[in-house]
């Protein structure tokens, strides 16, 4: 590199990383959320849920019964991939999202003509282990997406939440502000502390700072986050392995079902209550304890009323 | 001639290898793969490594201090800044001259040294032990410029695409450690600038004790009285201070073997060679400056003191409002089984800190007492310690911290968790949490029905390992609701038992 070329970069980056995200930009990173709605609404499946198949498998019968990759990733398009990488901890684990299965994401996203595919969780465990030992990173990489790094607060940008109602503003990564279209894939697993955690609870791992959601009413902060101007194109619920018990890091296989099932949806709301119920025959989990659901649906952030939706059940 | 050239080579790859274990925060360069830092003298011998210090003792006894110019960092870490003066002094090569070993202040600091080590203050031994200086210089000094580099590039790497950089966060480790390798750079980067090595021949405990060896070694550098000519250009390149071209004496106990004479020497008057044909008579000299260096020294004590005391009363003023609490025992890190362990072998090179990948060791103050100022303490401001990581167990050249394997880890506790209720935010503001327990990898804190489907921590202390997850991430401000109190012995930690153990069948989707 030269030393024109160098310096030229590193002024990009100096301004890149200083630069603050307007109203106005806010706006025009609203349009691609609302396009990924309307794709939605035209008569098709809402919700998928199979059950019996390998991760892979699964996830190919599900996108195709939602009319396939092609409706959500555009040709020549950035997609985001944001799985649940929160621990140090290996696939038989359940702690994190299967790799099997980012690395189908993957594979499919490019297989409908995505530019880039990058990758990345705001780890609570040493990132860089976490992505190891998750198998997440070689899945992904193998597959030909990048991984990112999230573990420092210049990969973070300020973004507003008008519609929050005790998260109003939050430092979010980069990567989801930056990309075309972003796909959330959290695992199921119970959690001690929000009760459950899915496609809502994932969205934790997006933003910079946690704390404040715990200082000020998780289940609130949860369903606040989800109102961001560019909500996921797709959740994509992983249940191959469920965390049942101590939840969400476990401490051993004991903690695991090996349940076999995937959601997924565009309705944020609906995902989490599909997954919920079917989490609920493995551990009593009264659907209305997990406050979060019920706060995002009444933000409008989708329905918990699936007899409202058309879902498509699969099992193979 | 060529063994200064094999001597500059070796010297230069040691102290590239152990300056980069001390800045790679990335572990690249796996520490426990390449042991250069196990065969430092102190470490080893405090490591009870005696066959490391049988070969470094044989090593000197047979070729003098080659350890003080191939394999000591701050011996080298003196050549180079010496070698950079040469760029800024006229007159280039001839810049030393002779002057007789100041005897009292070397064996004065040498017993200073081992008396207070066995009076159990180690501190003085930390501060002088040449590799643990270089180490701390190294990881206070350079370390957060080579981090800032690595984000300038991880900048312009991220910008194009390409993560295999990543950003790190840059934070002061301990100011008091910042302040003492600052003194130590200045300290001994003047004396190399100006003198060479007169760190080594004066103040080194390692240099004295190598020294009281290296004057009956086997190969020594000896002038040749037929065919000196006492023109005095070897006494003028000798940075140890140690040859006498007027008598034609080469003090042994004072020459680190860097071979620069031999080759200045035109005469080929003074070589390196056999030497236990006859006895050596070695020279006895005055102690004219003596007071000079002495005074110098003891104001660098004075200010590091005198700055340390000033950090210690500004950490006593903080403000809470919720209940503070304070920690009785500090933490002594993974496998140094008690704080009286770590303060016994350890000489506070902190490799341990730049190398925890959980960025949780820190540099003490005053948590060990003055004695054991430096050595590392757990602190989980930046990160908790990973259940599965043994890495400052393996890395540790003192054997101050024993080597660990993850089920020794397991079943070690290294302080227990203390729940302050008042503080938590489900009792202050009635809302979910249980980031504690979240973390917790034994489950030694739970969540346990308060109100409603509200859950709250609830404490099994004897399963916890003391990691500190729960304190760490606990969000309650200004004091933590959770913390970890230290065990000054570490005690055996119970391990958890599995709960459903039971597969239970899903046949349905439940809607």
């Amino acid at each position: 590199m030269k030393r024109r070329d160098f310096l030229k970069a590193a002024a990009i980056t100096g301004l890149a990383t200083t630069f603050k995200f307007t109203e106005g930009m806010d706006l025009m990173a609203q349009k691609t959320g609302k396009i990924a709605k309307t794709n939605l609404k035209g008569g098709g499946t809402d919700l998928v849920a199979v059950m019996g198949g390998e991760p892979a498998q699964m996830f190919q019968k599900a996108i195709a019964e939602l009319g396939g990759m092609g409706k959500f990733v555009k040709k020549g398009q950035t997609v985001c991939i944001k799985p649940n990488i929160g621990w140090d901890k290996t696939p038989e684990l359940a702690s994190n999202t299967n790799p099997d299965l980012i690395a189908e994401i993957v594979r499919q996203c490019f297989s409908v003509g995505a530019s880039e595919v990058v990758v990345f969780d705001n780890s609570c465990d040493d990132w860089r282990k976490a992505y190891k030992n998750s198998g997440i990173e070689a899945a992904a990489t193998g597959a030909g997406a990048k991984m990112m790094p999230a573990k420092e607060i210049s990969y973070y940008r300020d973004i507003n939440l008008p519609r929050g109602v005790k998260l109003k503003s939050a430092k979010v990564h980069q990567a989801i502000l930056d990309s075309d279209v972003w796909i959330n894939v959290p695992v199921l697993k119970n959690h001690e502390g929000a009760l459950m955690t899915i496609s809502m609870k994932n969205h934790m791992g997006i933003v910079w700072d946690r704390g404040f959601f715990h200082r000020n009413d998780l289940q609130q902060c949860i369903a606040d986050i989800c109102t961001l101007d560019k909500p996921a194109a797709l959740h994509v619920v992983d249940a191959y392995r469920v965390m049942k018990t101590n939840g969400p890091r476990g401490r051993s296989t004991s903690d695991v079902a090996n349940s076999k099932a995937l959601f997924v949806s565009s309705d944020i709301v609906a995902v989490d209550t599909a997954a919920t119920k079917f989490f609920g025959q493995l551990v009593n989990m009264p659907l209305e304890s997990v406050k979060h659901i019920a706060l995002a649906q009444d933000l409008n952030l989708g329905t918990m009323d699936l007899s409202k939706l058309k879902v498509k059940k699969i099992n193979l | 001639m060529i063994l200064k050239r094999v001597r500059l080579v070796l010297g230069v790859i040691s102290l590239l290898i152990l300056t980069f274990l001390f800045v790679d925060f990335a572990g690249l360069l796996p520490a426990q793969k390449v042991p250069l830092a196990d065969i430092q003298f102190v470490p080893a011998l405090l490591a009870l490594s005696f066959g490391t210090v049988t070969a470094l003792l044989l090593l000197t006894l047979l070729f003098g201090r080659i350890y003080c110019s191939v394999l000591c960092p701050m011996g080298l870490f003196q050549d180079l800044t010496a070698r950079f003066a040469l760029l800024f002094k006229k007159k280039k090569k001839h810049k030393y001259t002779f002057s007789p070993e100041k005897r009292w202040l070397r064996y004065g600091t040498l017993a200073a040294v081992v008396g207070t080590y066995f009076a159990g203050w180690s501190v003085l031994l930390s501060l002088l032990e040449p590799y643990s200086a270089f180490g701390r210089m190294v990881t206070h000094l350079l370390r957060p410029f080579y981090m800032v580099g690595n984000n300038l590039l991880a900048g312009v790497f991220n910008h194009f695409g390409n993560y295999s950089f990543y950003h790190t966060e840059v934070y002061l480790l301990a100011s008091s450690s910042l302040v003492v390798s600052l003194l130590t750079f200045v300290f001994i980067g003047y004396l190399a600038w100006r003198y060479g090595r007169t760190f080594c021949n004066t103040l080194c405990p390692v240099g004295t004790v190598l020294g009281l060896v290296s004057r009956f070694s086997m190969f020594r550098f000896k002038v040749n009285d037929e065919t000196c000519n006492q023109c005095g250009v070897c006494a003028r390149s000798c940075k140890a201070s140690c040859i006498d071209s007027k008598h034609e004496t080469v003090d042994g106990s004072r020459c680190v073997a860097c071979f620069n004479c031999t080759t200045v020497c035109t005469k080929k008057a003074i070589r390196y060679e056999f030497s236990w044909k006859k006895s050596a008579p070695v020279a006895v000299v005055s102690q004219d400056d003596s007071v000079a260096s002495r005074r110098r020294f003891l104001t660098t004590i004075g200010v590091t003191l005198l700055a340390a005391s000033s950090q210690a009363w500004a950490k006593g003023m903080h403000l809470a409002t919720n209940k503070p609490w304070v920690r009785k025992s500090p933490l002594s890190p993974p496998g140094s089984i008690s704080a009286e362990h770590l303060s016994a072998h350890c000489t506070a090179c902190h490799l341990c800190v730049a190398q925890c990948p959980s960025k949780i060791l820190k540099p003490s103050f005053l948590e060990y007492g003055v004695e054991g100022m430096m050595q590392p303490v757990m602190d989980f401001s930046h990160g908790f310690c990973n259940y599965d990581c043994t890495l400052c167990t393996e890395v540790c050249p003192n054997g101050a911290l024993k080597k660990l394997t993850v089920d020794q880890k397991h079943a070690t506790q290294m302080g227990y968790v203390t729940f302050v209720k008042t503080n938590c935010v489900v009792f202050t503001n009635e809302t979910f949490c249980g980031a504690c327990s979240e973390h917790c990898p034994t489950q030694a804190v739970s969540m346990v029905p308060y109100k409603g489907d509200l859950t709250i921590p609830y404490l099994n202390t004897a399963i916890c390992v003391g990691c500190g997850g729960c304190e760490y991430v606990c969000p309650a401000k200004p004091a933590k609701a959770i913390y970890v109190e230290g065990n000054p012995v570490h005690r055996k930690a119970e391990q958890f038992v599995d709960t459903n153990k039971k597969e239970v069948k899903v046949e349905s989707f439940g809607f």
